[in-house]
C-alpha cells in the first residue's frame, strides 16, 4: 500500500490596520528598528492592552467569505512561552472562543477537481518581533517594531493530499484575503505567511507524526519544501525509522528542511484567559452591517465576467486574478464599454509591459483612464489597432495621453478616401509587374498590394478602406 | 491531587523560575493545597452556567485605529541593559 500524504496549513494574514492590536503604536512597514515600539509593545510592566476596534470587522468579513461560524463571544488568552522577541513572556492570541469558529470552507481545483478544504478556525492574535542573528557577534539583535501587529490566523483541516493541493488552498487563501481587502498579501515583507503540517500514513490507519514547515515565502518554495518533506519521511518510515514532532526550515538553496527545534516541551503553552482583555462580544446587527458591505467575491466576479461581459472562463479568471487587476479592468470597461476590446488591452499590452518590468498593475505608468482614452480613439477610427500599440508604447515611457501622442507623432488614421486612392493608385503604378500577375490569376497578391499601401501611408490609411478601394481598382 | 517533583521541575522549567533542590517539596505541597482547592470548587454544581472568562461580567471597550504612539526609543534604550543600532541586544538565541 502506498504512502497517504496529508497536509494542514496554518496561514498568519497580517491585518491591514493603522496601528498595533493593542497599542496606538504605527505597524507601517520598513521603520527603523525600535521606532515603533511603545511601553506596551515592549511588555513593560503595569502597560494594558486596548483592543483596535478596526480588527473585528476584517476577521468577521474573513469569516462570513468562508462561511463560517462568527464567535458571538470571543475571548483572548495567553500563550505562554520565552524568546526575546516577545518580552511580555506570552503571546496574546485566541484558543478556546475564536472570533471565527467552525464551518468555514474554500474550494481549490486541482487537475480541473474542485475539493472542499475546511477551515478549522481562524483567530486574532499579535505578532512577534524580529531577532537579527548575523549582525552582533555573539548576541542578537531585537526589533520590536512589528511585535503587536494584528494577524489572523487561519487555520485548515487536514484536507489537502499533496504539495499541489496545498498550494492551490494557500494560493485561493492569498487571492481571497486581498480581495476582501483585510491583507495586503505581501509575502516579501512578511505580510502573508504560511507554515505546513506534513505527515504520511497508510491510508486507514491513524495519522503520522508531523513536521512543521516554518516561513516561506513564496508558493513556489510551499511546494518544493512540502515535496521534499515528504520524501524526507518516506525515506524514514520505509528504513524503519521514526518521524520526530518538529519545526523544520527550508532552505531554497539547497532545497531542503532542516530541523529548527524538536517542539516536544515547547508544545505546552499553558493558555488561559488573559485578565487583562474582557470578553469580545459581537451582535446580530454587527454581523449584519459587516455582511451588507462585503466586497465581490472571485468567485462570483468571475461568474459575473463571463455572464454579463462575455467573456471567456480564461479571460475572466486572468482578469479576477487579483482585485487590482478586476478593479482596471473594470474602470476601463466602464469607459469603453467594450468588454472584449478592454480584456484583450488589459490581458494583452498592459499586461506583457507589467510583466517585462516587473511591476504590479497598481504601478502601472498607464492609468486606466488613459488606457480607455487610446481605446476611444481605436472606436472612433482615429487609429488603428496596429498604430494604437505604437500609441501605447509612447504612453508607457510617459509621453503624455493617447491624444496627445497621436498628435504629436501625426498618427491620425487616414479616413479620406480620396487621399487613400491616391496612395493605392500610387503603389499600382509602381508595381505594374504585380498587377500583372494578379490579373493572371495570382489572387496572393492581393495582400501585397495592402500592404505596400499601409506602408506608403506608414500605417497610418485605414485598412477597410484601403481593401475596399484596391477591390474596386483592381476589378 | 498532587504535585510530585517532576511536576515541579516540569513546571519551574517551562515558567522559567528557578526552584532549588531544597525548595521543590515545599512549592510542591503548596501547589497541591491550591489544587485542592479547586478540587473542592469543582464539587459545585455549574450545570447550566456559562463560564465566564473574566471576573467581570462586562465586555470589552475598543479603541480606534488611530496612531497615539510617538518614537521614544532613546528613552527607552537608555534603561535598556544593552543597545546598539536602534536594536535591543540579548544573549545570542540559536535557533
Amino acid at each position: 500500500m502506498t504512502w497517504e500524504v496529508v497536509i494542514g496549513l496554518e496561514i498568519h494574514a497580517q491585518l491591514n490596520t493603522n496601528t498595533k492590536i493593542f497599542s496606538g503604536s504605527s505597524i507601517a512597514y520598513g521603520a527603523e528598528p525600535n521606532t515603533q515600539a511603545n511601553l506596551l509593545d515592549l511588555g513593560m510592566p503595569g502597560q494594558l492592552p486596548v483592543l483596535n476596534k478596526a480588527v473585528l470587522p476584517k476577521a468577521i468579513r474573513f469569516g462570513l467569505a468562508v462561511g463560517a461560524t462568527i464567535g458571538r463571544k470571543s475571548v483572548f488568552d495567553r500563550k505562554n512561552y520565552f524568546y526575546p522577541d516577545l518580552p511580555k513572556g506570552y503571546q496574546t492570541s485566541q484558543f478556546s472562543y475564536p472570533i471565527v469558529d467552525k464551518g468555514g470552507f474554500l474550494e481549490i481545483e486541482v487537475d480541473g477537481e474542485i475539493k472542499k478544504i475546511g477551515i478549522t478556525r481562524a483567530h486574532l492574535e499579535e505578532d512577534a518581533g524580529k531577532s537579527v542573528h548575523d549582525a552582533f557577534p555573539g548576541q542578537t539583535g531585537i526589533d520590536l517594531n512589528r511585535a503587536g501587529t494584528p494577524l489572523l490566523e487561519i487555520v485548515s483541516e487536514p484536507d489537502m493530499r499533496s504539495a499541489q493541493e496545498a498550494v492551490a488552498y494557500a494560493r485561493k487563501m492569498h487571492e481571497l484575503v486581498q480581495y476582501l481587502g483585510i491583507c495586503d498579501g505581501n509575502m516579501q515583507e512578511g505580510s502573508f505567511r504560511v507554515d505546513s503540517n506534513v505527515s504520511i500514513h497508510k491510508p486507514g490507519t491513524p495519522f503520522g507524526t508531523r513536521a512543521e514547515l516554518k516561513n516561506i515565502n513564496s508558493f513556489k518554495f510551499i511546494e518544493q519544501a512540502i515535496e521534499f518533506e515528504i520524501a524526507r519521511q518516506i525515506e524514514i518510515l520505509e528504513s524503519g525509522g521514526k518521524v520526530v514532532q518538529e519545526t523544520r526550515l527550508y532552505d531554497s538553496e539547497k532545497n531542503e528542511t532542516r530541523s529548527m527545534r524538536a517542539k516536544e516541551e515547547a508544545n505546552d503553552y499553558r493558555y488561559f484567559p488573559c485578565p487583562d482583555l474582557l470578553p469580545v462580544v459581537v451582535t446580530d446587527e454587527d454581523i449584519e452591517a459587516i455582511r451588507a458591505e462585503m466586497p465581490e467575491l472571485p468567485s462570483a466576479k468571475r461568474a459575473r465576467y463571463v455572464f454579463e461581459f462575455g467573456l471567456s472562463d480564461y479571460d475572466a479568471s486572468f482578469l479576477t486574478g487579483s482585485r487590482a487587476m478586476a478593479e482596471y479592468f473594470e474602470a476601463v470597461v466602464s469607459h469603453s464599454k467594450d468588454a472584449k476590446m478592454s480584456a484583450n488591452w488589459v490581458m494583452g499590452e498592459l499586461s506583457k509591459s507589467l510583466n517585462q518590468q516587473g511591476i504590479d498593475i497598481n504601478e502601472s505608468p498607464v492609468s486606466a483612464e488613459a488606457l480607455a482614452g487610446l481605446l476611444a480613439r481605436i472606436q472612433d477610427n482615429t487609429i488603428s489597432g496596429k498604430i494604437a500599440k505604437q500609441v501605447f508604447d509612447a504612453m508607457w515611457n510617459q509621453e503624455g495621453s493617447a491624444d496627445e501622442i497621436i498628435a504629436a507623432k501625426g498618427l491620425k488614421q487616414i479616413t479620406d478616401s480620396s487621399a487613400i486612392e491616391a496612395l493605392v493608385d500610387e503603389v499600382l503604378a509602381a508595381n505594374a509587374a504585380q498587377v500583372e500577375a494578379y490579373r493572371n490569376g495570382q489572387d496572393k497578391m492581393f495582400g501585397y498590394f495592402v500592404g505596400q499601401v499601409m506602408k506608403v501611408s506608414q500605417g497610418q490609411a485605414n485598412p477597410g478602406q484601403v481593401n475596399e478601394i484596391l477591390k474596386r481598382k483592381l476589378s | 491531587m498532587s504535585i510530585g517533583k517532576d511536576d515541579v521541575n516540569k513546571i519551574s522549567r517551562l515558567a522559567a523560575i528557578s526552584v532549588s533542590e531544597q525548595e521543590v517539596d515545599q512549592v510542591a505541597d503548596k501547589l497541591s493545597n491550591i489544587l485542592d482547592l479547586f478540587a473542592q470548587m469543582q464539587a459545585v454544581n455549574t450545570d447550566g452556567i456559562e463560564p465566564m472568562s473574566h471576573p467581570l461580567d462586562q465586555v470589552q471597550r475598543l479603541r480606534e485605529d488611530v496612531i497615539t504612539e510617538n518614537n521614544h526609543r532613546d528613552k527607552y534604550q537608555k534603561i535598556a541593559p544593552s543597545a546598539e543600532g536602534g536594536m535591543y541586544l540579548v544573549p545570542q538565541v540559536i535557533e
